[in-house]
């Protein structure tokens, strides 16, 4: 299955983001979500990228001041995810032109088409950033 | 482009998004959701609403399920908003309402019927949004309703229509294999697509086919090689490469194939060698995606049929992680160690103290990461200190989930390799006492049987003194407040059958014991039944021994209290306890022999000893037994009686059901522990007592009338309830120990033949590493110790095959190959900082201090390479390539020797990338080549000024002040 899920989540703990590939109750997630944060936050630079919680492996990646962070399967290429997500930015930074918290609250339909184009069942399916862009570039010039 | 945010949409919304961004703590945040849970309540059921409008709402209830609310209430609006027209509106319904739903909601049949109109839509747009959400959606049974459309669509004109409709199969596939299995031919058509970006998402349904059923696709190797080559080659458009690499993602994909399909199959894995090995040399392995794909390769090599020359190329990278200073790296460094470990143990002796320095890091995931691989080199000359890190480790962590984990791993190793059995009890003892909630009960159980067994050593003084050890200790560690039950139930049971064996603790001194345990436990059930065997064992001993028994008043209060206690096993130990006090020395010798536990007890089910006393009964003119299988029914009203309150008959045929429910409170054994422990002793017919002729089959009193018919059966019945199921196990090892008894009877397997060699080469590391130290001065002499203790058993043969490596690849360029001169830039950062081999520093002269490299022969190596990458057949961009490669290395070499710890920071600094990479760009424009990247994030960050001057324009007019609370929202992500 490879990706579990995808939060983007703030210094403070706060989600701004949450794909999930597989599904978790309301309740499920609330909790997966506080204790993933607490533990990725608790690290220091340092310290590897990488954190297993209970079955997952969370793989996370600051930027400025949100958490980026992916929960993959246990036989995953954990650096390959951690540049999965640095391409992820990439190319919402090409898309919104140097991308900040802000944007993605703003236009967070956008970011989740982005998702949809890169990741489906869990798998990465997209890397080319023109494809990716494409289909919301020519969403956003038909409507 | 995108960060005009706000046109469009309304005050309301920004103000909410902003309320929520600027939300200092959990609970604002939630205020602010629960206001807008009612605002949008109220809103939605007003008539007439606008579609843009609709839009907004259906947003603002993502961010309420989003940071964790419930929105059901507008889930109906967000299906609604799929029939919508607008490809826009369209796409975001169908966006919502995968978030909102699973693939059993109720309201997905509303659905399914939009999806399968959306499939038909000649707008490819509508047809994507429609397979994205029969990704998410569709369940087994609305499979049949899509699946026509979707097996179409396959062959649809556009590529990215392809490629959902691969991925919806893909999901089919996952949910139920048998829906699509006549399908699978596509996934293999699919993989042969014009379009890239469809076979590169066509291989992870391959993926995954692949580890179902590995004998099936092995045709396709060649396939995938040349698809592997061709993506290595630069073949894909330029659009799929990330960071100068071409299509690292898909080369990733394609290793974890050929993995799987070169596992165990020698002729796959010979096709695969010339790629792989490609690959190990073109990966550019200064930026971490060339390491990710490295890695790979790694992975793939130690999982295909051995390869010398791969695994060195694989050896090399390992080397390299685990030097860097990238946590991350060398997490993936000792992880790659264990893979390759198992092909080519001798590898871990030179990356000894790196393995040790991850194991000491504070960092919690390299730690575990450590200790999975110090798992895998287990052996017994090492299994001492692995395990005691182990437990260190595990005393000290809280997460429950990984506790046991390791406490499984703990045990399994302990049992596998303990090179005493004293460790072994010391061991166990810890793991209990920290862990013992968390142990599985069998494992308990193996250590009983393993004191009561001794370890087969034919020196009975040694055999006693381990008892009076682990009776010691026990003593010792009994007071301790809080001890796991299971634990518990171990002391009580040595202390019951050794406690007074060797006259050092007297009788009382370990009754009071016992009765403290029982009493600081009440509530323990199970480790009260312990204690009270216990105590009647040690009563039955002293008794037998001839002593007068002084019951201790607690112990009597305890006794009293459990005869009358609730549960009817206590109960039974109790009286049972009572009874053997009140017999006479000699039966009690008889029925509770010492030291009896681990005999193996045969039992003779004709009971021919009784034949006298039948034989009489009859001609008094007794009944004469009818067996079982003749009689028709149970009318006889004695043979009721007689079962008493303490057997209920062996419980063969239908006809016993009827009877047992009077008797149920007579069940004595709830929990197979309990009657574990009890068994040995409670057994009333251990052999000698017969053999002797005692007229002794009346253990218990209330049996004591019972005619001979009955006591037959009861005493059949005894075995069957008790003796068989809790006897089974261990009498079955019993006699397997008990067969070869005086040359092996260890428990753990090959216990006595691992004993041997671990003393030898335990010697050998001992003084080995002491012979060596003055050389190795930095490094601290705990360290060396420890290395010693970990990686010493296999040194003389290691040294041996470090030594012949280190010939290989000094010989090999001298050899003059011209393939192989490459091979030698990988191999030269790893060849020249001589192996931090404790063991092995008489051969290497160069001084132990492990990451000192010499830049200079760096720079060789890479000249040599360069050169030939360029003379050779390569492309030009493949030289390009190599470009900064070799000036990431220059300036790697010059900045660990220079300031030290430098280097990479582009890559590793996560918070700041850009301006890393832009200091990458000047190293790569001061060597010539522009890396075309870089100059595409400059082109991106081009419109910066007037972006930032947008947003800033926007933000001053609805009133968000980066100077206000949150100005982090406002700090670019990528600078």
């Amino acid at each position: 299955m490879g990706i579990r899920f995808i939060l983007m989540v703030n210094k403070q703990g706060q989600t701004r983001l949450a794909q999930y590939y597989e599904w978790l109750t309301l309740e499920e997630r609330r909790a997966l979500e506080g204790e993933i944060v607490r533990k990725c936050l608790a690290r220091n630079e340092q310290q590897c990228s990488f954190v297993e919680h209970r079955n997952y492996k969370i793989v996370y990646r600051r930027y400025a001041s949100l958490f980026f962070l992916v929960g993959v399967d246990n036989d995953e290429n954990e650096l390959a995810i951690l540049e999965f997500i640095h391409l992820l930015v990439e190319t919402m930074d090409r898309h919104f032109g140097n991308v900040c918290e802000l944007d993605i609250m703003f236009h967070l339909e956008k970011a989740h088409f982005m998702l949809e184009e890169m990741v489906m069942n869990g798998c990465i399916v997209e890397t080319s950033k023109s494809n990716i862009l494409s289909p919301i570039q020519l969403m956003e010039k038909t409507s | 482009m995108g960060s005009q945010g706000g046109i469009g949409q309304s005050k309301e919304f920004l103000d909410l998004v902003k309320s929520i961004g600027e939300a200092r703590s959990k609970a604002e945040e939630d205020r602010i959701v629960l206001g807008e849970i009612e605002t949008l309540k109220r809103r939605l059921v007003e008539p007439g609403i606008p579609k843009r409008k609709m839009k907004e709402y259906i947003i603002r209830l993502v961010y309420i399920e989003m940071l964790g609310h419930d929105a059901s209430f507008g889930y109906i609006h967000a299906v609604k908003m799929t029939h919508d027209d607008s490809l826009f509106l369209k796409r975001t319904g169908y966006l919502a309402v995968t978030l909102f739903l699973n693939e059993d909601h109720d309201l997905i049949i509303l659905i399914v019927n939009t999806i399968q109109k959306d499939l038909k839509s000649d707008n490819f747009l509508i047809v994507c949004a429609a397979l994205n959400a029969v990704c998410k959606l569709i369940n087994e049974e609305t499979i049949p309703a899509v699946l026509p459309q979707v097996v179409e669509l396959l062959g649809h004109q556009k590529e990215a229509v392809r490629k959902k409709a691969i991925m919806a199969l893909h999901r089919f596939h996952q949910k139920s294999p048998s829906s699509v299995s006549h399908l699978v031919s596509n996934f293999r058509k699919r993989l042969c697509d014009n379009d890239p970006g469809v076979m590169g998402a066509t291989l992870c349904p391959l993926l995954d086919l692949v580890n179902r059923d590995v004998s099936s696709f092995k045709d396709l190797v060649v396939s995938f090689v040349s698809i592997l080559k061709q993506v290595a080659e630069h073949r894909l458009p330029k659009t799929y490469d990330y960071h100068q690499l071409p299509a690292p993602f898909i080369q990733i994909r394609l290793l974890k194939i050929l993995g799987l399909l070169g596992s165990g199959d020698k002729q796959a894995s010979e096709q695969m060698y010339m790629v792989v090995g490609d690959i190990f040399r073109k990966c550019d392995s200064s930026s971490n995606i060339g390491n990710a794909v490295l890695y790979q390769c790694v992975c793939c090599v130690s999982s295909i049929h051995p390869n010398p020359k791969l695994l060195e190329s694989a050896a090399d990278v390992i080397a390299r992680f685990l030097k860097s200073d990238s946590h991350n790296l060398k997490y993936l460094g000792i992880d790659a160690l264990g893979r390759l470990i198992k092909l080519s143990p001798e590898i871990a002796e030179q990356h000894q103290l790196a393995v040790i320095d991850c194991l000491e890091d504070p960092d919690d995931t390299l730690k575990r990461k450590t200790f999975e691989l110090l798992h895998k080199m287990t052996k017994s000359s090492n299994v001492e200190v692995i395990v005691d890190r182990m437990i260190d480790y595990m005393i000290s962590i809280n997460d429950n989930h990984y506790k046991t984990d390791i406490v499984s791993r703990c045990v399994e190793l302990a049992e596998q390799f303990a090179p005493s059995n004293q460790w072994f009890i010391q061991t166990m003892n810890r793991v209990f006492e920290h862990a013992g909630d968390l142990v599985n009960i069998k494992v308990a159980h193996n250590l009983m049987h393993l004191i009561a067994e001794g370890f087969g050593e034919d020196d009975d003084t040694e055999y006693t003194h381990l008892r009076s050890s682990a009776v010691d200790s026990y003593l010792r560690i009994i007071g301790a407040p809080k001890l796991p039950s299971v634990f518990l139930q171990v002391i009580c049971w040595v202390l019951g059958e050794y406690g007074t064996a060797d006259g050092k603790y007297s009788a009382s001194y370990i009754t009071g014991k016992l009765c403290d345990v029982a009493e600081a436990y009440s509530n323990d059930e199970t480790v009260k039944a312990y204690a009270v065997t216990a105590l009647m064992k040690i009563y039955a001993c002293e008794m037998a021994a001839g002593r007068t028994v002084d019951i201790l008043p607690e112990c009597q209060t305890l006794i009293e209290e459990l005869s009358a206690s609730h549960s009817t096993d206590l109960q039974q130990r109790a009286y049972e306890l009572q009874a053997v006090i009140a017999l006479d020395a000699q039966t009690v010798e008889n029925i509770l022999p010492s030291d009896a536990s681990s005999k193996e007890i045969e039992i003779d089910k004709n009971l021919p000893f009784l034949n006298d006393h039948v034989e009489r009964a009859i001609e008094k003119g007794a009944q004469p037994y009818i067996p079982e299988s003749e009689r028709s029914g149970f009318s006889s009203a004695s043979y009721l009686n007689s079962q008493d309150l303490h057997e209920v008959p062996p419980s063969h045929g239908l006809r016993f059901e009827a009877y047992e429910l009077p008797k149920q409170p007579s069940v004595p054994l709830t929990t197979p522990p309990v009657s574990i422990g009890s068994s040995n002793e409670l057994i009333p017919v251990p052999e000698p007592t017969y053999n002797r002729g005692t007229q002794a089959a009346v253990s218990l009193p209330s049996s004591s009338n019972a005619g001979p018919a009955e006591v037959k059966l009861r005493l059949d019945g005894v075995q069957k309830r008790w003796g068989r199921p809790t006897y089974s196990s261990s009498s079955a090892s019993t006699s397997a120990a008990a067969s070869q008894d005086t040359i092996n009877g260890v428990t753990p397997p090959d216990g006595a033949t691992t004993v041997t060699p671990a003393i030898s080469k335990g010697r050998e590391t001992t003084y080995e590493p002491t012979r060596k130290t003055q050389q190795a001065v930095e490094i601290s002499p705990e360290k060396q110790k420890l290395a010693a203790s970990l990686f010493g058993g296999s040194s003389k043969q290691e040294r041996k095959s470090s030594l012949g490596g280190g010939h290989k690849t000094a010989a090999k360029p001298t050899g003059g190959h011209a393939a192989e001169a490459p091979a030698k830039k990988m191999a030269a950062p790893v060849q020249q900082p001589p192996p931090p081999d404790l063991l092995d520093l008489g051969e290497m002269t160069v001084a132990t201090t492990g990451p000192l490299i010499d830049p200079f022969k760096q720079l060789e190596g890479l000249l040599d390479s360069v050169e030939l990458a360029s003379s050779t057949k390569n492309h030009v961009d493949v030289s390009a390539a190599k470009g900064p490669d070799a000036m990431a290395f220059y300036g790697d070499s010059a900045t660990t020797v220079e300031q030290g710890g430098h280097h990479f920071s582009s890559i590793d600094d996560v918070d700041n990338l850009v301006s890393g990479l832009s200091s990458a760009t000047t190293d790569a424009s001061s060597g010539g080549g522009i890396p075309t990247s870089q100059l595409t994030t400059q082109n991106s960050k081009g419109p910066n000024l007037k972006d930032a001057l947008q947003k800033d324009a926007l933000v001053r007019q609805m009133g968000v002040n980066p100077s206000s609370q949150n100005p982090n929202l406002f700090k670019d992500l990528l600078g």
